[in-house]
Protein backbone atom coordinates (compact mmCIF):
# COMPACT_ATOMS: atom_id res chain seq x y z
CA UNK A 1 0.00 0.00 0.00
CA UNK A 2 2.79 2.49 1.17
CA UNK A 3 4.60 1.68 -2.45
CA UNK A 4 1.51 2.33 -4.04
CA UNK A 5 1.31 5.63 -2.49
CA UNK A 6 4.42 6.17 -3.13
CA UNK A 7 4.21 5.06 -7.06
CA UNK A 8 1.69 7.76 -7.15
CA UNK A 9 3.68 10.47 -5.71
CA UNK A 10 6.19 10.08 -8.11
CA UNK A 11 3.92 10.32 -10.69
CA UNK A 12 2.61 13.63 -9.05
CA UNK A 13 5.94 14.80 -9.50
CA UNK A 14 6.38 13.69 -12.99
CA UNK A 15 3.07 15.76 -14.19
CA UNK A 16 4.48 18.71 -12.57
CA UNK A 17 7.71 18.39 -13.81
CA UNK A 18 6.91 17.87 -17.11
CA UNK A 19 2.65 18.66 -17.76
CA UNK A 20 1.03 17.93 -20.80
CA UNK A 21 2.10 19.14 -23.72
CA UNK A 22 -0.52 21.96 -26.02
CA UNK A 23 -0.69 18.94 -28.41
CA UNK A 24 -3.96 19.98 -30.28
CA UNK A 25 -2.68 23.15 -31.99
CA UNK A 26 -1.44 21.81 -35.08
CA UNK A 27 2.31 22.59 -36.18
CA UNK A 28 2.73 26.53 -36.85
CA UNK A 29 2.94 26.48 -40.49
CA UNK A 30 2.38 24.04 -43.55
CA UNK A 31 4.46 21.45 -43.25
CA UNK A 32 3.71 19.84 -46.92
CA UNK A 33 5.37 21.76 -49.40
CA UNK A 34 8.67 20.30 -47.78
CA UNK A 35 7.48 16.74 -48.00
CA UNK A 36 6.64 17.52 -51.18
CA UNK A 37 10.15 18.90 -51.92
CA UNK A 38 11.59 15.84 -50.56
CA UNK A 39 9.87 13.66 -52.44
CA UNK A 40 10.17 15.53 -55.73
CA UNK A 41 14.08 15.57 -54.78
CA UNK A 42 13.57 11.50 -54.70
CA UNK A 43 12.07 11.38 -57.77
CA UNK A 44 14.89 13.20 -59.62
CA UNK A 45 17.36 11.31 -57.85
CA UNK A 46 16.61 7.91 -58.53
CA UNK A 47 18.12 6.51 -61.87
CA UNK A 48 15.29 5.83 -64.57
CA UNK A 49 16.30 2.47 -66.32
CA UNK A 50 14.05 1.38 -69.22
CA UNK A 51 12.90 -1.51 -68.59
CA UNK A 52 10.85 -2.45 -71.89
CA UNK A 53 14.79 -1.85 -73.40
CA UNK A 54 16.87 -4.28 -70.93
CA UNK A 55 13.93 -7.08 -71.73
CA UNK A 56 14.29 -7.00 -75.46
CA UNK A 57 18.21 -6.61 -75.20
CA UNK A 58 18.25 -9.91 -72.41
CA UNK A 59 16.38 -11.72 -75.10
CA UNK A 60 18.46 -10.71 -78.23
CA UNK A 61 21.48 -11.71 -76.01
CA UNK A 62 19.77 -14.95 -74.92
CA UNK A 63 18.98 -15.73 -78.89
CA UNK A 64 21.98 -14.90 -80.26
CA UNK A 65 23.79 -17.61 -77.47
CA UNK A 66 21.08 -20.38 -78.98
CA UNK A 67 21.81 -19.76 -82.38
CA UNK A 68 26.01 -19.62 -82.33
CA UNK A 69 25.63 -22.47 -79.54
CA UNK A 70 22.78 -24.79 -79.96
CA UNK A 71 23.79 -27.19 -78.09
CA UNK A 72 23.12 -24.78 -74.99
CA UNK A 73 19.14 -24.99 -75.80
CA UNK A 74 18.68 -27.94 -73.34
CA UNK A 75 20.35 -26.79 -71.03
CA UNK A 76 18.42 -23.18 -71.18
CA UNK A 77 14.90 -25.12 -71.69
CA UNK A 78 16.05 -27.23 -68.21
CA UNK A 79 16.58 -23.77 -66.29
CA UNK A 80 13.47 -22.52 -67.51
CA UNK B 1 -9.21 8.92 -40.54
CA UNK B 2 -9.62 12.52 -38.13
CA UNK B 3 -8.36 13.63 -34.91
CA UNK B 4 -10.73 13.21 -31.39
CA UNK B 5 -10.65 15.77 -28.80
CA UNK B 6 -7.76 13.69 -27.45
CA UNK B 7 -5.92 14.55 -30.49
CA UNK B 8 -5.58 10.73 -31.47
CA UNK B 9 -6.31 8.93 -34.81
CA UNK B 10 -9.52 7.62 -34.17
CA UNK B 11 -10.91 5.77 -37.63
CA UNK B 12 -11.25 6.20 -41.19
CA UNK B 13 -14.31 8.45 -42.65
CA UNK B 14 -15.82 6.55 -45.70
CA UNK B 15 -14.38 9.55 -48.13
CA UNK B 16 -11.17 8.43 -47.40
CA UNK B 17 -11.23 4.63 -47.80
CA UNK B 18 -10.28 5.53 -51.67
CA UNK B 19 -7.24 6.98 -51.34
CA UNK B 20 -6.08 4.34 -49.06
CA UNK B 21 -5.46 1.68 -52.19
CA UNK B 22 -4.08 4.59 -54.58
CA UNK B 23 -1.96 5.75 -51.87
CA UNK B 24 -0.23 2.10 -52.00
CA UNK B 25 -0.16 2.68 -55.86
CA UNK B 26 2.16 5.72 -55.17
CA UNK B 27 -0.56 8.12 -56.15
CA UNK B 28 0.86 11.58 -54.71
CA UNK B 29 -2.79 13.39 -54.88
CA UNK B 30 -3.93 10.42 -52.71
CA UNK B 31 -0.53 10.82 -50.65
CA UNK B 32 -1.77 14.37 -49.79
CA UNK B 33 -5.00 13.76 -48.91
CA UNK B 34 -3.63 11.31 -46.10
CA UNK B 35 -1.24 13.74 -45.22
CA UNK B 36 -3.64 16.73 -44.30
CA UNK B 37 -5.97 14.52 -42.74
CA UNK B 38 -3.76 13.46 -40.77
CA UNK B 39 -1.06 15.29 -40.07
CA UNK B 40 -2.38 17.33 -36.88
CA UNK B 41 -2.83 13.65 -35.12
CA UNK B 42 0.68 12.74 -36.21
CA UNK B 43 2.27 15.91 -35.01
CA UNK B 44 0.28 15.90 -31.83
CA UNK B 45 1.41 12.53 -30.95
CA UNK B 46 5.27 13.42 -31.75
CA UNK B 47 4.77 16.46 -29.14
CA UNK B 48 3.57 14.43 -26.68
CA UNK B 49 7.11 12.03 -26.87
CA UNK B 50 9.60 14.96 -27.80
CA UNK B 51 7.93 17.74 -26.33
CA UNK B 52 9.64 20.23 -28.89
CA UNK B 53 6.97 21.99 -31.11
CA UNK B 54 10.11 22.45 -33.49
CA UNK B 55 11.47 19.30 -33.74
CA UNK B 56 7.74 17.67 -33.79
CA UNK B 57 7.19 19.56 -36.82
CA UNK B 58 11.01 18.27 -38.49
CA UNK B 59 9.58 14.79 -37.26
CA UNK B 60 6.18 14.88 -39.32
CA UNK B 61 7.67 15.40 -42.05
CA UNK B 62 10.54 12.49 -41.67
CA UNK B 63 7.17 10.79 -40.55
CA UNK B 64 5.74 11.30 -43.59
CA UNK B 65 8.28 10.77 -46.06
CA UNK B 66 9.04 7.36 -43.91
CA UNK B 67 5.15 6.10 -44.69
CA UNK B 68 5.33 7.22 -48.14
CA UNK B 69 8.82 5.38 -48.74
CA UNK B 70 6.45 2.34 -46.97
CA UNK B 71 3.45 2.95 -48.49
CA UNK B 72 4.08 -1.18 -50.31
CA UNK B 73 3.95 -2.62 -46.72
CA UNK B 74 0.48 -0.59 -45.49
CA UNK B 75 -2.09 -3.41 -44.80
CA UNK B 76 -5.80 -0.68 -44.84
CA UNK B 77 -7.22 -3.79 -42.50
CA UNK B 78 -4.77 -2.10 -39.90
CA UNK B 79 -5.88 1.64 -40.42
CA UNK B 80 -3.80 4.49 -41.59
CA UNK B 81 -3.84 6.15 -38.02
CA UNK B 82 -2.17 2.92 -35.99
CA UNK B 83 0.61 1.93 -38.79
CA UNK B 84 0.96 6.41 -38.85
CA UNK B 85 1.27 6.22 -35.38
CA UNK B 86 3.58 3.27 -34.98
CA UNK B 87 5.69 4.86 -37.58
CA UNK B 88 5.85 8.12 -35.73
CA UNK B 89 6.96 6.54 -32.31
CA UNK B 90 10.16 4.98 -34.47
CA UNK B 91 11.17 8.41 -35.55
CA UNK B 92 10.25 10.21 -32.29
CA UNK B 93 12.65 7.08 -30.83
CA UNK B 94 14.91 7.77 -32.80
CA UNK B 95 14.98 11.36 -32.39
CA UNK B 96 15.47 11.03 -28.70
CA UNK B 97 18.26 8.12 -29.21
CA UNK B 98 20.22 10.76 -30.98
CA UNK B 99 20.01 13.66 -28.34
CA UNK B 100 22.36 14.17 -25.38
CA UNK B 101 20.33 13.33 -22.20
CA UNK B 102 19.37 16.07 -20.80
CA UNK B 103 20.39 18.90 -22.79
CA UNK B 104 17.22 21.14 -22.77
CA UNK B 105 16.37 20.39 -18.91
CA UNK B 106 17.17 23.49 -17.80
CA UNK B 107 15.50 25.14 -14.54
CA UNK B 108 14.56 27.78 -16.88
CA UNK B 109 12.49 25.47 -19.19
CA UNK B 110 11.54 23.71 -16.48
CA UNK B 111 9.95 26.55 -14.23
CA UNK B 112 8.28 27.92 -18.22
CA UNK B 113 6.81 24.55 -18.04
CA UNK B 114 5.50 24.48 -14.38
CA UNK B 115 3.97 28.26 -14.60
CA UNK B 116 0.18 27.04 -15.34
CA UNK B 117 -0.42 24.61 -13.27
CA UNK B 118 2.76 23.95 -10.57
CA UNK B 119 1.79 22.46 -7.40
CA UNK B 120 2.86 24.55 -4.68
CA UNK B 121 4.16 21.75 -2.41
CA UNK B 122 6.65 21.02 -5.70
CA UNK B 123 9.58 23.11 -5.57
CA UNK B 124 11.23 24.55 -8.86
CA UNK B 125 14.29 22.52 -7.63
CA UNK B 126 12.42 18.93 -7.27
CA UNK B 127 10.90 19.52 -10.60
CA UNK B 128 13.78 20.16 -12.49
CA UNK B 129 15.72 16.82 -10.78
CA UNK B 130 12.70 14.87 -11.28
CA UNK B 131 12.77 16.10 -15.16
CA UNK B 132 16.53 15.36 -14.74
CA UNK B 133 15.97 11.96 -13.78
CA UNK B 134 13.06 11.46 -16.11
CA UNK B 135 15.51 11.87 -18.93
CA UNK B 136 18.04 9.19 -17.44
CA UNK B 137 15.80 6.62 -18.23
CA UNK B 138 15.71 4.29 -20.99
CA UNK B 139 13.89 5.92 -23.58
CA UNK B 140 11.36 2.78 -24.10
CA UNK B 141 10.51 3.38 -20.46
CA UNK B 142 10.54 7.01 -20.52
CA UNK B 143 8.03 7.04 -23.70
CA UNK B 144 5.64 4.70 -22.65
CA UNK B 145 5.79 6.78 -19.18
CA UNK B 146 5.41 10.13 -20.51
CA UNK B 147 2.80 9.17 -22.70
CA UNK B 148 0.29 7.09 -20.40
CA UNK B 149 1.06 9.01 -17.24
CA UNK B 150 1.59 12.72 -18.27
CA UNK B 151 -0.19 12.75 -21.46
CA UNK B 152 -2.68 9.94 -20.14
CA UNK B 153 -3.23 7.92 -23.71
CA UNK B 154 -4.81 5.02 -23.86
CA UNK B 155 -2.83 1.61 -23.17
CA UNK B 156 -4.03 -0.08 -26.04
CA UNK B 157 -2.63 3.10 -28.12
CA UNK B 158 0.61 3.32 -26.93
CA UNK B 159 0.86 -0.84 -26.71
CA UNK B 160 0.23 -0.38 -30.76
CA UNK B 161 2.42 2.62 -31.50
CA UNK B 162 5.30 0.63 -29.89
CA UNK B 163 4.59 -2.35 -31.17
CA UNK B 164 4.41 -4.47 -27.77
CA UNK B 165 1.21 -5.56 -25.70
CA UNK B 166 -0.93 -3.57 -23.44
CA UNK B 167 0.65 -5.52 -20.15
CA UNK B 168 4.38 -4.86 -21.43
CA UNK B 169 3.24 -0.93 -21.42
CA UNK B 170 2.19 -1.11 -18.51
CA UNK B 171 5.34 -3.46 -16.88
CA UNK B 172 7.32 -0.34 -18.31
CA UNK B 173 5.17 2.28 -16.91
CA UNK B 174 5.62 0.32 -13.64
CA UNK B 175 9.60 0.18 -14.31
CA UNK B 176 9.90 3.65 -15.04
CA UNK B 177 7.96 4.91 -12.03
CA UNK B 178 10.38 2.61 -9.88
CA UNK B 179 13.47 3.61 -11.28
CA UNK B 180 12.35 7.31 -10.99
CA UNK B 181 11.52 6.88 -7.57
CA UNK B 182 14.79 5.21 -6.56
CA UNK B 183 16.80 8.14 -8.82
CA UNK B 184 15.41 10.73 -6.87
CA UNK B 185 16.13 8.47 -3.28
CA UNK B 186 19.42 8.97 -4.46
CA UNK B 187 19.13 12.36 -4.52
CA UNK B 188 17.99 13.07 -1.45
CA UNK B 189 14.29 13.58 -2.64
CA UNK B 190 11.86 11.38 -0.66
CA UNK B 191 8.83 10.70 -2.71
Amino acid sequence: MNAHNNDDRIKHLLRQALPPVEAETGPSRNLWPAVLRRLDAQTVGKPRINWVWLDWALLAGVLAVTVAFPASIPMLLYYL
Amino acid sequence: MRSGSSGVLIREPDQASDHLDKFRQGDQDAFEALFRLHQRAVYGWILRIVRSPAAAEDLTMETFWRIYQARARFEASRGFGPWARRIATNVALDWLRARRPESELTAELIANQTAVSADPGVTAEIRLKTAQAFARLPHGLRVAAILAVVEEQPHKEIAEALGISVTAVKLRVFRAVRLLRKDLERQGIKP
